[in-house]
């Protein structure tokens, strides 16, 4: 862990760099539900890319790669965005509830 | 150049030659008139300024917090419910350091519905986090509007800032305004200086970032400083703007024959007009009568309020608003000031105004003359001009 700030060290507003909370916090771990990407559906038109809101889908040459699965929660915006179905949501604990 | 228009129109002025580029705002009464002439502005080409006419106060301010973490210059008005429709914002305004400047045509809360003067709304915001100044007329209204961009944007500040001016009282009362020439103005004002612009797409920075208990403590008391240095700027902002203006600012608030006064009067926005002309009255008589009008209420200048206050017998603070349950804001501002000083005057809190009841100058007149009969500080309200 890094040594904590004192307030006068601090950006105004608390503002913080681009990409540095991501490091630091594998929001991944929240997920119950997991998006499965099935590249023989996708037509490569980046609207899960465009609107998840962790920016958890990963890209390489402008073209869907898969998932970032440390930081991906699993809010299904990208299946549910998805015009060819080509994002699937499955249970990370199968019929598992998560307290039994 | 001299003008003879309302306050709403003097705000207007001061917003037109400020020309933000982002203003966000919802109508309420009183406060509709800024808003339509400053569509008026926008729509005949005179500012360049993008207009944004939300759906509700919430959405209001809320586009300001946007607009200004984005990087712009913004401005925005309201009046009683639609800033406690923006409070929830406010308080993130003030926590993200977002230098908003917003008039507040002063109306009292609901219930029940009143669309008149009281300071129920500004005291609803106390501890918002946004520095609150008061005005006496269109004149100050038009000069703390200008005052108040330099005071938010200072780099040592960078906080909200609600120039609070009397609905109807001020806001549509025809008054000589003097306004400076435009290119005066803006030159005062300045460039705005953005801070971590999030239209930089070189430097991403997230706004309004989680806090928990390791760091929420230390930006809230970063923000804090950022108060602590308020009334150093409202000095330099002032001392500039005499300059440009040939009007005198200089300190927290306007003492009125208050230097020898034994009776004084501690009074926010226009009543302190008033309250002049009473005490004239009482020292054509031969009574030593003052006044004392905070420009500045919040960060709350204590040590130079104790230092013009202490010398004097006893103290009428009136509030416009109750602060249910216990005395009025005000005076529990004027008290904490005098309590570290050796000598104390007698304290007594006025309760006035509430719902636009008029205030005359025999109301405030009966208030200098009961003053004196006061022994001790007592914590017992009193009211003026309330039917028993």
């Amino acid at each position: 862990m890094a040594r904590l700030l004192g307030w006068r060290e601090l950006p105004l507003g608390g503002v913080v760099a681009g990409g540095t909370a991501r490091e630091l916090n594998k929001t991944g771990s929240w997920r119950a539900e997991r998006p499965i990407w099935h590249e023989e559906k996708c037509i490569q038109c980046l609207q899960c890319w465009l609107h998840c809101p962790d920016d958890s889908v990963r890209i390489s040459g402008g073209k869907v790669t898969g998932f970032d699965y440390e930081h991906c929660k699993g809010c299904g915006v990208c299946a549910a965005i998805c015009p060819k179905d080509a994002i699937e949501m499955v249970s990370e604990r199968g019929d598992q509830c998560a307290r039994p | 150049m001299r003008k003879a228009i309302t306050g709403h129109k003097a705000v207007a002025e001061a917003m037109r030659q400020v020309e933000p580029d982002v203003v966000a705002v919802y109508p309420i009464t009183p406060q509709s008139e800024i808003a339509e002439y400053y569509a008026d502005y926008v729509h005949n080409g005179l500012v360049q300024t993008e207009l944004i006419p939300v759906e509700s106060e919430h959405s209001a301010l809320s586009a300001c917090v946007g607009a200004a973490a984005a990087g712009g210059r913004v401005m925005t008005a309201t009046s009683s419910q639609g800033l406690a429709l923006m409070v929830e914002v406010l308080y993130i305004a003030a926590g993200l350091r977002l230098p908003i400047v917003m008039a507040l045509a002063n109306r009292s809360l609901s219930a029940p519905i009143n669309i008149h003067c009281d300071h129920s709304d500004a005291y609803l915001c106390r501890d918002s986090g946004a520095i609150q100044i008061f005005t006496e007329s269109a004149q100050e209204a038009y000069d703390y509007t200008l005052m108040a961009q330099r005071i938010a944007e200072d780099m040592r500040v960078r906080l909200p800032v609600i120039v609070n001016l009397d609905g109807f009282t001020l806001t549509h009362t025809v008054q000589p305004v003097d306004l400076l020439e435009d290119g005066v103005a803006k030159k005062f004002v300045g460039a705005f200086k953005p801070v971590y612009p999030l239209l930089d797409l070189d430097k991403p920075v997230t706004w309004g970032p989680f806090a928990l208990p390791d760091y929420y403590f230390e930006l809230k008391r970063a923000q804090q400083a950022g108060m602590e240095v308020v009334p150093e700027v409202f000095l330099e902002v002032q001392r500039d703007f005499s300059k440009v203006s040939g009007r005198h600012y200089a300190g927290f608030f306007e003492a009125y024959k208050a230097e020898d006064a034994e009776y004084v009067m501690v009074v926010l926005g226009s009543t302190a007009g008033t309250a002049k002309v009473a005490v004239d009255e009482l020292r054509a008589r031969g009574i030593k009568a003052g006044l004392v009008k905070p420009w500045l209420w919040r960060p709350f200048p204590a040590q130079a309020i104790a230092e013009a206050l202490k010398h004097a017998k006893a103290l009428a603070i009136l509030d416009r608003a109750f602060s249910f349950g216990t005395m009025g804001a005000l005076l529990q501002d004027v008290a904490s000031a005098l309590y570290p000083q050796e000598r104390k005057p007698v304290l007594v809190n006025y309760i006035y105004g509430l719902g636009g009841r008029d205030i005359t100058v025999p109301n405030l007149i009966r208030v200098f003359e009961e003053l004196p009969q006061v022994k001790k500080t007592g914590w017992a309200l009193r009211y003026i001009g309330l039917r028993e």
